[in-house]
């Protein structure tokens, strides 16, 4: 393993040496980094021009500037040397400006890929399962338009389309009776698609879920709720048994009894902290931090010890149960502040709340939850973006991994020593079919950083691809474009590195070596 | 697990271009059709209905992209040129419609009675609209989804060609040249596309084409990672020890008889990097860094028209219409051949 890794690591060595040479000679070549200064008829332009090619060094050769450049940015990936890649045509740093630019790139792409796997691998195993179902079909298609669509034509929609809708929707949010219609008859054909079962159980879903569904669009419609939207606590202790519920049904299966009442102990203490922790969440400042971190941090503590205590046989299933709990139930209790947030937040921003442009509204004056919203609304409409094209990817390969997985053999033996259907599709197959899923998503993070730079420039964000495309522009900027290049490429090799170690520890047949 | 295909077992790799199923002396006669291979596949490829959509949809696209306004100094049925600029009439609105008006509430519930009146289904001077300076926008879209398809169409034949090539090389010789070869591939796969791709559009200032042959530079390795493993298992059957014994060149043997059997592979990813051509020529020319003026293309078009949006919404509409209807025929296709050549593995359905 280590021999594996140490042989891979110098290779990637000698693969980022060359392909940082061969883009540095293709910058050197793409355009001309004074042409702006040509063109100017500032009395010190000589001066000007002298200035810059002392900065970007372009009285040297391409391979002393390559030697040059290197030397420096080397710096940046071992410790305790200084990180230098050279300046901007405008003499910035560019190390400080791609430190800043980083964050932005990462909460985007990283938001984008956890959303797009948790969807499209739902997705996919549903209609593995659910095969040559409507809802079957309808993913397939989905997943097929979503692969064929350009994301700048989708980012472009997404912003001048859907965002104008909602913010005009927002401002008088109310659900009238047809539109409630037909969001319930999808709710209902989408829940009997998922549940399955005979025609009757089906038609009896479908009519359920569609009736729920209409009477609490019209229910929330009528009292405001959209306007003021909150959880409460009721719905937030609802929500937590609910949970503690389903956590339990998905790591353990619903009748073993030492990991529910854990899961439900969890859920219970949940509901009764959010009785003690409202007034430290309602208004936190930056200041209060860590105290957020602690609350986080003790509610884990709490579950564990819950799970420890409870859990009886199966302890260690029971432990994990509870910390899911405890973790789903924090974030509830989160998105209610949120929700309690909003109606300040659009006050701040006239009403629109859906941001189309930028990372944050400059010069907002909120309370800290409110300047989180609005983090999170500029974030939707990138993030959906992104989010829609690498879904297709993932539900994609997770269903023809998991229909290859339910094929074999060891399914079947599964099945035919009676073990429950749960525990075959889910300890069985799934375990199995996933692998192959972890691995792509390591390789596709490395690729989404690079590709973000399409999402980036149709929202304004400033984040690694703006440098990326304003460096590309004339006048030629050769040292932002590396710095990106660099992080990018970095980030692509080490992922595949990643990748590889990570499929070689969840299946043990492959050795490396 | 989807053994419905019939005789589709008993067709793998059978020799250079023999048909399955040929009946020895010594065994038994069975009253089966033979069918060749190439049938086979075609059978089924025609069976699937997606792909059959796809191909349509690709087919009408093309034909209407390249015999409207005319290629290569041809003349096209359409009148109007797409360089022309014009009088704006009407704010530059769609003048095509193409769906009969019709009116389905009854009289008695206040509606005017339900008719159908189809003499208001035209096509009108201008389409798809005019841009700000009067040009035909129906023309333009052609224009661009004449590049796009061309630039696409291109990527695809380059980066064919030079994937099977490595592919084929390092999987037959082995040894260093497949040392050498992949860790090239690798290299090449650690790079990012679509940076990589802006830059290079960047730098090239000589048209289309070049643009084309560029991508094409940076989008083979996928085929080659595939041709090689089609080639590492095909060079160990027995058809290509039983030619080498009989004495073939290597070079015989690769074009003769390994090459034939991995027309599958080819035929599909091909296919498959076509779609992905479209989406990367059109997202480069977005960003400003592909096809160059007085050239257009569909990613250029959108990117031209993208502030006119909410006023004129057709001049963004059309082109990302083009881009969605080529690639996701061009992706069914796709998924049509894959099935038709290897029935037996699992279908990601289209």
């Amino acid at each position: 393993m280590v021999v594996f890794v140490a042989r891979r690591l110098i290779v990637s060595c000698f693969v980022l040496l060359a392909a940082t040479a061969a883009m540095f000679t293709l910058v050197a070549h793409a355009g001309d980094p004074l042409a702006d200064l040509r063109l100017s008829t500032a009395p010190n332009r000589a001066d000007l021009i002298a200035h810059r090619s002392e900065i970007l060094h372009l009285d040297q050769s391409v391979p002393q500037r390559y030697a040059a450049w290197l030397g420096h940015a080397s710096g940046c990936l071992i410790p305790g040397r200084p990180c230098d890649l050279g300046r901007t045509v405008q003499g910035q740093d560019v190390a400080t400006l791609l430190g800043q630019a980083i964050v932005s790139t990462l909460t985007l792409v990283t938001g984008a890929l956890v959303l797009a796997i948790l969807l499209g691998v739902g997705a996919g195993v549903i209609s593995a399962l659910r095969q040559r179902t409507g809802l079957d079909y309808a993913v397939t298609f989905s997943a097929s338009l979503f692969f064929s669509l350009p994301v700048f034509w989708v980012a472009v929609l997404l912003k001048q389309f859907l965002a104008i809708e909602a913010n005009d929707w927002y401002a008088d949010p109310t659900v009238g009776p047809l539109a409630a219609a037909v969001l319930s008859a999808l709710s209902g054909l989408f829940w009997g698609a998922v549940l399955g079962g005979d025609r009757a159980r089906r038609w009896l879903i479908r009519f359920g879920a569609a009736s729920v569904t209409f009477g609490l669009l019209e229910y929330l419609s009528v009292t405001g709720w959209f306007a003021r939207p909150a959880l409460g606590p009721g719905i937030i202790a609802a929500c937590a048994f609910g949970i503690a519920v389903g956590v339990t049904a998905l790591v353990a299966g619903p009748n073993r009894r030492g990991v529910l009442t854990s899961a439900l102990g969890a859920a219970t203490a949940g509901s009764l902290a959010q009785f003690l922790v409202t007034g430290s969440l309602q208004q936190p400042t930056w200041a209060s931090f860590p105290t957020l971190l602690l609350l986080g941090l003790s509610a884990v503590g709490v579950a564990v010890l819950l799970g420890w205590l409870l859990g009886g046989p199966d302890r260690p299933a029971a432990i994990r149960a509870a910390v899911l709990t405890a973790l789903l139930t924090g974030l509830v209790m989160v998105i209610d502040v949120m929700l309690r947030a909003l109606p300040g937040y659009s006050r701040l921003v006239r009403g629109r709340i859906i941001a189309t442009a930028g990372s944050q509204t400059p010069n907002l004056d909120g309370t800290f939850w409110q300047t989180q919203l609005d983090q999170l609304t500029h974030l939707v409409l990138p993030t959906l973006a992104i989010m829609l094209i690498s879904y297709a990817t993932y539900s994609r390969y997770s269903r023809a991994s998991l229909l290859d997985a339910l094929g074999q053999d060891y399914v079947r033996t599964a099945r035919a020593k009676g073990l429950p259907e749960r525990t075959v599709i889910l300890r069985h197959a799934l375990r199995n079919a996933l692998i192959p899923v972890t691995t792509l998503a390591a390789v596709d993070f490395g690729v989404l950083i690079g590709g973000a730079v399409i999402t980036e420039a149709v929202f304004a964000r400033p984040g690694m691809g703006a440098l990326f495309i304003q460096g590309l522009l004339p006048p030629l900027d050769p040292n932002p474009i590396m710095g990106f290049f660099g992080v990018v490429a970095v980030s692509v090799v080490v992922f595949n590195l990643l990748a590889d170690i990570a499929y070689a520890y969840l299946d043990p047949r492959i050795r490396l070596g | 697990m989807n053994d419905t295909d019939g005789p589709a077992g008993s067709t793998g790799p059978d020799g250079p271009d023999g048909p399955a199923g040929s009946t020895g002396p010594g065994q038994r006669e069975l009253p089966v059709r033979t069918m060749s291979r190439r049938r086979l596949v075609l059978r089924r490829f025609l069976r699937h209905r997606g792909a059959l959509l796809g191909l349509l949809l690709f087919t009408g696209t093309v034909l209407l992209a390249f015999t409207s306004i005319g290629f290569l100094g041809l003349p096209g049925w359409w009148g109007q040129p797409y360089q022309a600029s014009g009088v704006v009439e009407n704010g530059g609105r769609m003048t095509l419609h193409p769906f009969p008006s019709a009116d389905l509430m009854p009289s008695f519930l206040d509606g005017d009675g339900m008719f159908v009146d189809p003499s208001t289904i035209r096509v009108g001077a201008h389409p798809f609209g005019q841009d700000d300076v009067g040009r035909d926008y129906f023309a333009t879209t052609m224009r661009g989804a004449q590049i796009s398809l061309t630039i696409a169409l291109a990527v695809g034949a380059v980066s064919t060609l030079l994937g099977t090539a490595v592919g084929a090389l390092a999987g037959y010789f082995r040894g260093w040249v497949e040392g050498t070869l992949m860790q090239v591939t690798d290299l090449f796969l650690a790079v990012p596309l679509l940076v990589v791709a802006s830059v290079i559009g960047r730098v090239n200032d000589g048209g289309p084409l070049i643009l084309a042959l560029l991508l094409g530079l940076l989008t083979w390795m996928s085929m080659a990672r595939l041709v090689r493993g089609e080639f590492l298992s095909l060079r160990e059957k027995e058809f290509v020890e039983a030619a080498r014994a009989l004495g073939a060149s290597s070079g015989r043997i690769i074009f003769r008889h390994i090459l034939p059997n991995a027309t599958g592979t080819i035929v599909v990813n091909a296919t498959l990097t076509v779609a992905l051509a479209i989406l990367l020529e059109t997202s480069v020319s977005y960003l400003g860094f592909g096809v160059q003026p007085p050239d257009t293309s569909l990613g250029k078009l959108i990117s031209d028209n993208q502030n006119a949006c909410l006023v004129r919404p057709w001049l963004f509409w059309w082109p990302g219409m083009f881009i969605v209807a080529i690639a996701l025929s061009v992706n069914f296709i796709g998924d049509g051949l894959r099935d038709a050549f290897d029935p037996q593995q699992n279908r990601v359905r289209a």
